[in-house]
């Protein structure tokens, strides 16, 4: 028990880093019985290098898991986590410069993840740029119960990634840009409106940045649909330890605060969880989420 | 990073590493430093609390804390700054909801606290009195994020020695007092406290900072200013320990910016009698794990076989 537990936080090398889209990479990471463990939602704290810089681990959401076809010597199938990234600053810079067998440092499965749902119902899944990820590893599982459509929503061409792998999941898909240079020209809480008109049953589920989440929220409060969200927050432990990730919670006060913890009570919050009103006023609550 | 990754040589005599603080019997001198391993629950999926010297909690207070608005935490180059806002859940729910934990861990627990008022710092000290596995108290005189969060006591020798002396009479429990390094000479508060009756002197809290966004000019955490801590304040914590250990008598447990063995020993060689490790926590849950064994494997090299040899051993 203890032994398993402590895989928890592994020393690993990468099996591959490519890039998949301008900016967005992929990465491939040895992780020796890591799936069973890992739920639809869930993230690890990545670090980035063994040295000390950056300090902090980042964290990143777990795209999916998966093995490596037995190799013809007889090895056993590999097991992988892959990581999907946005090189948005020093830590991801450096990240995208990694290579094959390079040394890195894993923490997680971390968090909660999405719960299901009720089987059957129409899953309709929003996300916005890199807030894709943590939607791939819930379509896998909801497809075996449910019609599931995915609404992929980017300022352009670039920002959309990894479509094609929903659609073999048999996910219908739905895209748009802010400029209109792939799908359907505008933003992505349009097809959302249209898709809640058609199907009222829906149970939502989204991940992107924070103007999106808002308007998102605001779509399923009127259609009241249920709605589970998956958000960021700066961090530096990813297990509830020092209380840098927190957001507020609904019937937050000045006298009576509520905060919750981001790693630990999320990353997914089902929305009525959260005061929307505050989070919106929260000034820099964290730069990565207002872009 | 190859001086820290020293191992232990199998069958090689195992050096003594058992301290003593105020009177708490740690089994090595490697702790975490509060507010950086939480209540220790959450740590104990990764790592093997009894290996460690003892457990030290968040800060609490009399009642529950809300904390600081965000963003609380921003990184920076070897260390980060964090305006948490000390974020707890009280003394009550701490002895009711979190104790029962690491009740069943076999580590001493030693319980960080503090106070808005000279009051509540007595109040909260009373009723960790008599709870039998609260084996120490840490006294945070020193929090730069609160207003009223102790730095007012930490920072005026008078009124540090004024709480102090109260805690001291509302209980017996072994009490260790946490300064801060945001003032002119450490020395001045150390004698005053000592002499206030502490029975053992941690240093360094955090050292107030502050950075800055420059797209939207405005600072990167909400409270503005922040503590400082990681491997960027080590140099600082290092000569604030020297300081304190040719000032006072009591042990002096050292803090800030140690990530490996070879920072721990310049503490204890500089005459700390343990060590806290706290943002390194956060790079690797084993960090603390690391530092024992490291210090273990350099006793071994070294030739010396009780680790109290090493403390205070500084050739000037
Ligand atoms: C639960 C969770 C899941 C995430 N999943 C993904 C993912 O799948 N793919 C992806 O590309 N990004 C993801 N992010 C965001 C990712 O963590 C940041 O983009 C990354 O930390 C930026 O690091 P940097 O050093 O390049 O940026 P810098 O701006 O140089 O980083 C400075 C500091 O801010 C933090 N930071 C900066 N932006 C963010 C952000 N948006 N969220 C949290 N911390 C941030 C960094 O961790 C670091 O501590 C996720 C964030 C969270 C909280
Ligand atoms: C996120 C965070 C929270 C902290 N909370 C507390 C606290 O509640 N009480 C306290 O006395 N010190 C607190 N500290 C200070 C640390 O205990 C320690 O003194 C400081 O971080 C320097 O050590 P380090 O460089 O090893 O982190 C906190 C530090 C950090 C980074
Ligand atoms: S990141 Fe430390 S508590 Fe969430």
């Amino acid at each position: 028990m203890k032994e398993s537990r402590r895989m928890n936080n592994f020393k690993t090398i990468i099996l591959s880093n490519q890039e998949i889209s301008s900016g967005y990479y992929r990465m491939r990471i040895l992780a020796p019985e890591f799936g069973q463990g890992a739920r639809p939602g869930q993230f690890i704290m990545f670090r980035v290098q063994t040295s000390l810089l950056p300090l902090l681990r980042r964290p990143f959401g777990i795209f999916q898991t998966g093995f490596l076809p037995a190799d013809c010597d007889g090895q056993p199938p590999k097991e992988y986590l892959e990581i999907l990234y946005k090189v948005v600053g020093g830590g991801t810079t450096i990240m995208s410069g990694l290579h094959e067998g390079d040394r890195v440092e894993v923490l997680g499965p971390l968090g909660r993840g999405f719960d299901m749902g009720t089987p059957g119902t129409e899953k309709i899944l929003v996300g916005g740029g890199i807030g894709l990820v943590p939607l791939y590893m819930l379509a896998r599982e909801l497809v075996k119960t449910s019609k599931v459509r995915l609404l992929m929503g980017g300022r352009r061409r670039d920002d959309i990634i990894a479509v094609t792998e929903f659609e073999r999941l048999g996910v219908e898909t739905y895209v748009s840009t802010e400029d209109g240079s792939l799908g359907e020209e505008g933003l992505i809480t349009q097809v959302l409106e249209r898709k809640l008109q058609k199907y009222p049953q829906a149970d939502v589920y989204a991940c992107g940045p924070m103007p999106m989440l808002e308007a998102v929220q605001q779509i399923c409060a009127t259609h009241k649909v249920p709605l589970q969200v998956s958000l960021e927050a700066l961090m530096a432990c990813g297990v509830g330890a020092c209380l840098g990730c927190v957001v507020k919670g609904v019937g937050h006060t000045e006298q009576s605060p509520r905060y919750l913890c981001t790693c630990k009570e999320g990353p997914v919050f089902r929305a009525e969880q959260l005061d929307w009103q505050k989070m919106a006023q929260e000034d820099g609550y964290c730069e990565g989420c207002k872009s | 990073m190859t001086g820290c990754a020293m191992k232990t040589e199998k069958n090689a005599k195992r050096p003594n590493l058992a301290v003593e603080i105020a009177g708490i019997k740690l089994k090595n001198p490697v702790m975490p430093a509060s507010g950086t391993f939480g209540y220790g629950e959450e740590y104990a999926p990764y790592i093997d609390l009894e290996q460690l010297g003892a457990i030290v909690t968040k800060g609490l207070s009399l009642n529950p804390k809300a904390g600081n608005p965000t963003p609380r935490i921003a990184e920076t180059v070897s260390g980060m700054l964090n305006a948490i806002g000390l974020q707890n859940v009280g003394v009550d729910d701490f002895i009711k909801y979190k104790l029962p934990f690491l009740r069943e861990v076999n580590t001493p627990v030693i319980v960080n606290f503090f106070g808005n008022t000279l009051e509540d710092y007595g109040e909260a000290a009373k009723r960790l009195a008599d709870i039998p596995e609260v084996a120490g108290l840490e006294l945070n005189i020193s929090c730069p994020n609160v207003k009223q969060g102790g730095i007012v006591f930490g920072t005026d020798p008078k009124a540090a020695s004024e709480v102090v002396n109260l805690v001291r009479k509302n209980s017996k429990k072994p009490l260790i007092v946490k300064l801060t390094p945001n003032v002119t000479d450490i020395t001045v508060v150390a004698r005053a406290v000592e002499e206030a009756g502490a029975d053992a002197i941690c240093c360094i809290n955090t050292l107030t900072g502050m950075a800055v966004d420059v797209k939207t000019r405005k600072p990167r955490l909400a409270n503005t200013t922040g503590g400082l801590s990681g491997p960027a304040v080590r140099p600082v914590a290092v000569r604030m320990v020297h300081q304190v250990v040719q000032a006072v008598k009591v042990p002096v447990i050292g803090v800030g910016g140690i990530v490996c063995a070879m920072d721990a020993l310049e503490f204890l060689i500089v005459g700390a009698t343990a060590v806290q490790v706290g943002t390194a926590n956060f790079v690797d849950p084993r960090a603390m794990l690391n530092v024992v064994e490291g210090i273990e494997a350099f006793c071994i090299e070294e030739g010396i076989s009780d680790i109290r040899e090493l403390i205070g051993s500084i050739k000037l």
